[in-house]
């Protein structure tokens, strides 16, 4: 068209086409807008612990009509989560991101949601602050101290010594709850039973978890557990050296045919699930998710040729308990100095557990 | 050298220099095409296509707005890091320490603003103060480095390598310890530097400051290198120390010079990753630029220039590594293995300087 023949009619006319054309389309596309969900995982999806937990419940999820899942592994905590983030929006068109590491978060996970705010962000600890924080991020997160406590069950009816060894990264709250859960599943069956403690320092350093976990076993420990990012090397050693074992974050039950007992396992396609639901439905994205046993948000691992009769027995029971919501740290409880740190019954999501410091007496070990 | 040869280019009038231009360039980019055949080769060994990889190589690195600039910022950080290892590498002396400076530069950088945000001073004195800090710090710490080399005879490879570890346990201790920020409970960091003192992108994009102080240094040290006395003095070091020496150069403050000119590279890129990406100094500061930037060197024959091209391939490879895991379903160690190919042919193609006949100035009959 050139502006000599445009006249006012004509030009409405183009317009009113115009518009109807671009309607079209986009009409179409949001009533089939597929939902994709985006991945970001610190490490390889097979590493027989946090990333592959979460590798798992997508592979789940890719079964759910209408749901592509995308994936994204070896992403480090730097601004490449942000560029992946938002790669998956901008070449993808993933409409939710799910970045499951927890230096993910601040700042990119919070920067990025507020530059995309048609899309939604979900991170995998509980960080989001509804007052200071966009609406479109979230937090969802598991108390797997739950399923170590069931660890410590079964652990202290499979152990012969009573010394139950754990590798342990940083002296961070959600660590120390998960070695206090330990120790009081196993002292809730054998009340002389100790947890033994090292710390490496390091989310992933396989050198010092194997040394950490022959350390442990030369102390006289015969049930070695972690919490490391990684718990392969730890299984592996702790099967090489005869003992028994108990997993942490996925299932290490094929590292270890003759010393594995059961692990704690998180059930993020429960969480998942609820997203993919709300995506389709059109319904909120639920900002904040937390769960344990009574949600059906955690497991333990199938037990192996570790554990007991009575052990699986004691730890079934356990986890039957659990989901009735009994309580996990009941006090007076001391910590390993002494002093007493929790003077009643807690919740087992009262948010005081959530700022854990201490070791509890039974515990050996030092957080320095 | 004299114009006697027989060769088509340069009997075409073409002068040395001009000739051995065109050999730099030629050979790089002939070992980057022969990479890619070799590559395709391993592709189609596995079943997948050549054609569909290199395309998402340009969709990811370079075939919107969004994946220009998502690579250019993954290059910001590669530019200051391979000028880490390009400068001390003209002197003869091979560093591999910048990963360390960079760490210890972010976190002086991290530190020096604490007393600077509490007390209220303005970011206009504020940032640069933090930029010499982190540069004062990465400057003497591979300045000393440097002063083993000379004073002592401390091999500088294994020197920096082993200082790096002890850079990234010093930040650790000071991040987990005296100057942890409480809030940080289950990740340490420092105090968050704030809003004010957040480097901005650069205006129309969404690239870091980084990437321009990487361009102008590249640019100055070039510029240093090959049109000052300080250049000629530091790379006739480099060529011959005794020749040097017995010239009267100051051989040991070339030597320490170059190594902390390396050292305040790399710390400016600890501070942008302070100021501009995390906002804070913690443990995610360790994303192996340091390392990623001996690459670049490399690739780039250590030529402050050359560096910035390269890098740029590098963050393309690495902003269409996360397209090729999602659409291609291939793992994140595919554009590993390129980066291995491209650099074992680079390092290869070496040898074929002054042995392409045609691209000699001067060639008798007696080898061609």
């Amino acid at each position: 068209m050139t502006s000599s023949t445009l006249t006012r009619r004509s030009l409405l006319r183009t317009g009113a086409g115009c518009v109807a054309a671009a309607a079209l389309p986009f009409n179409m596309a949001r009533a089939q807008t597929p939902i994709v969900l985006g991945a970001v995982y610190v490490g390889p999806r097979d590493d027989f612990g946090w990333n592959q937990a979460h590798a798992l419940a997508m592979d789940v999820l890719k079964q759910v009509p209408g749901v592509t899942v995308i994936e994204e592994e070896n992403v480090p905590e730097t601004d490449a989560v942000a560029q992946s983030m938002e790669s998956m929006i901008n070449l993808d068109g993933a409409n939710l991101i799910l970045a499951t590491s927890f230096g993910y978060y601040n700042p990119f996970v919070i920067e990025t949601a507020r530059k995309y705010p048609e899309v939604q962000f979900r991170h995998a600890a509980p960080l989001w602050n509804k007052d200071t924080d966009p609406a479109n991020a979230g937090s969802y997160f598991c108390y797997l101290n739950q399923a170590h406590y069931v660890n410590g069950v079964a652990a202290g009816l499979s152990s012969t010594t009573g010394r139950i060894g754990f590798v342990a990264a940083k002296p961070i709250p959600s660590v120390l709850s998960n070695i206090n859960s330990v120790l009081l599943g196993a002292r809730s069956v054998n009340p002389a039973a100790v947890v033994q403690v090292i710390f490496t320092g390091e989310w992933s350093m396989p050198v010092r978890e194997a040394e950490a976990a022959n350390a442990l076993v030369n102390a006289g420990c015969d049930v070695i557990t972690c919490h490391v990012d990684g718990p392969k090397v730890v299984i592996e050693t702790a099967e090489a050296r005869g003992v028994k074992s108990c997993g942490h974050n996925a299932s290490q039950a094929p590292l270890a045919p003759t010393g594995f007992i059961t692990g704690a396992e998180y059930k993020w396609e429960t969480i998942y699930k609820i997203y993919a639901d709300a995506l389709a439905t059109g319904a909120e994205v639920p900002n904040f998710i937390a769960g344990g046993y009574h949600n059906d948000m955690l497991r333990n691992s199938d037990y192996g040729a570790g554990a007991t009769p009575e052990a699986i027995a004691a730890a079934d029971a356990a986890i039957a308990g659990l989901k009735e919501g009994k309580p996990i740290y009941v006090g007076p409880l001391k910590d390993n100095a002494g002093n007493v740190v929790i003077e009643g019954t807690m919740d087992n999501y009262d948010p005081v557990l959530d700022g854990m410091s201490y070791l509890l007496e039974g515990v050996e070990g030092s957080l320095t | 050298m004299t114009m006697t040869s027989t060769s088509p280019l340069a009997a075409s009038g073409l002068s040395a220099a001009t000739l051995r231009r065109i050999e730099a360039l030629a050979i790089p980019v002939g070992a980057l095409i022969a990479s890619a055949l070799v590559f395709s080769v391993f592709l189609l060994a596995l079943g997948k296509s050549p054609l569909e990889f290199y395309g998402l190589i340009w969709t990811g690195g370079f075939g919107s707005s969004f994946s220009v600039q998502n690579t250019l910022q993954r290059a910001a950080p590669l530019i200051l890091t391979g000028l880490a290892f390009a400068i001390p590498a003209r002197i003869g002396l091979t560093l591999i320490g910048a990963e360390g400076a960079l760490v210890l530069g972010g976190f002086s950088a991290a530190a020096v603003a604490i007393p600077l945000v509490t007390g209220g001073v303005t970011a206009v004195i504020g940032l640069p103060l933090m930029a010499v800090a982190a540069m004062l710090t990465g400057a003497v710490w591979i300045g000393l480095v440097g002063w083993l080399r000379h004073y002592r005879g401390v091999n500088e490879t294994i020197a920096s390598l082993l200082m790096s570890y002890i850079a990234i346990a010093t930040m650790n201790f000071f991040v987990e310890g005296p100057l942890r920020d409480p809030a940080s409970a289950n990740k340490p960091s420092t105090m968050p530097i704030g809003e004010l003192y957040r480097v901005g992108p650069i205006p129309g994009t969404t690239v870091h400051w980084g990437l321009a102080a990487g361009l102008v240094l590249a640019v100055v040290l070039h510029i240093l290198m090959t049109r000052t006395t300080f250049g000629f003095a530091a790379r006739m070091t480099g060529g011959n120390v005794r020749a040097a020496q017995a010239q009267g150069l100051p051989v040991g403050m070339l030597v320490v010079g170059c190594c902390a000119i390396a050292g305040a590279c790399a710390g400016l890129a600890g501070f942008f990753e302070v100021a501009a990406v995390h906002g804070q100094a913690n443990a995610s500061l360790v994303a192996g630029y340091g390392f990623t930037g001996i690459l670049v060197a490399f690739l780039a024959r250590q030529n402050a220039l050359a560096i910035v091209p390269v890098a740029i391939l590098f963050g393309a490879l690495a902003a269409s590594g996360g397209l090729i895991q999602r659409r291609m379903e291939m793992p994140d160690a595919t554009i590993l293995v390129l980066q291995g190919i491209i650099f074992v042919v680079l390092l290869t193609s070496e040898t074929l300087y002054g042995r392409i006949a045609f691209l000699q100035p001067r060639r008798s009959g007696d080898r061609t």
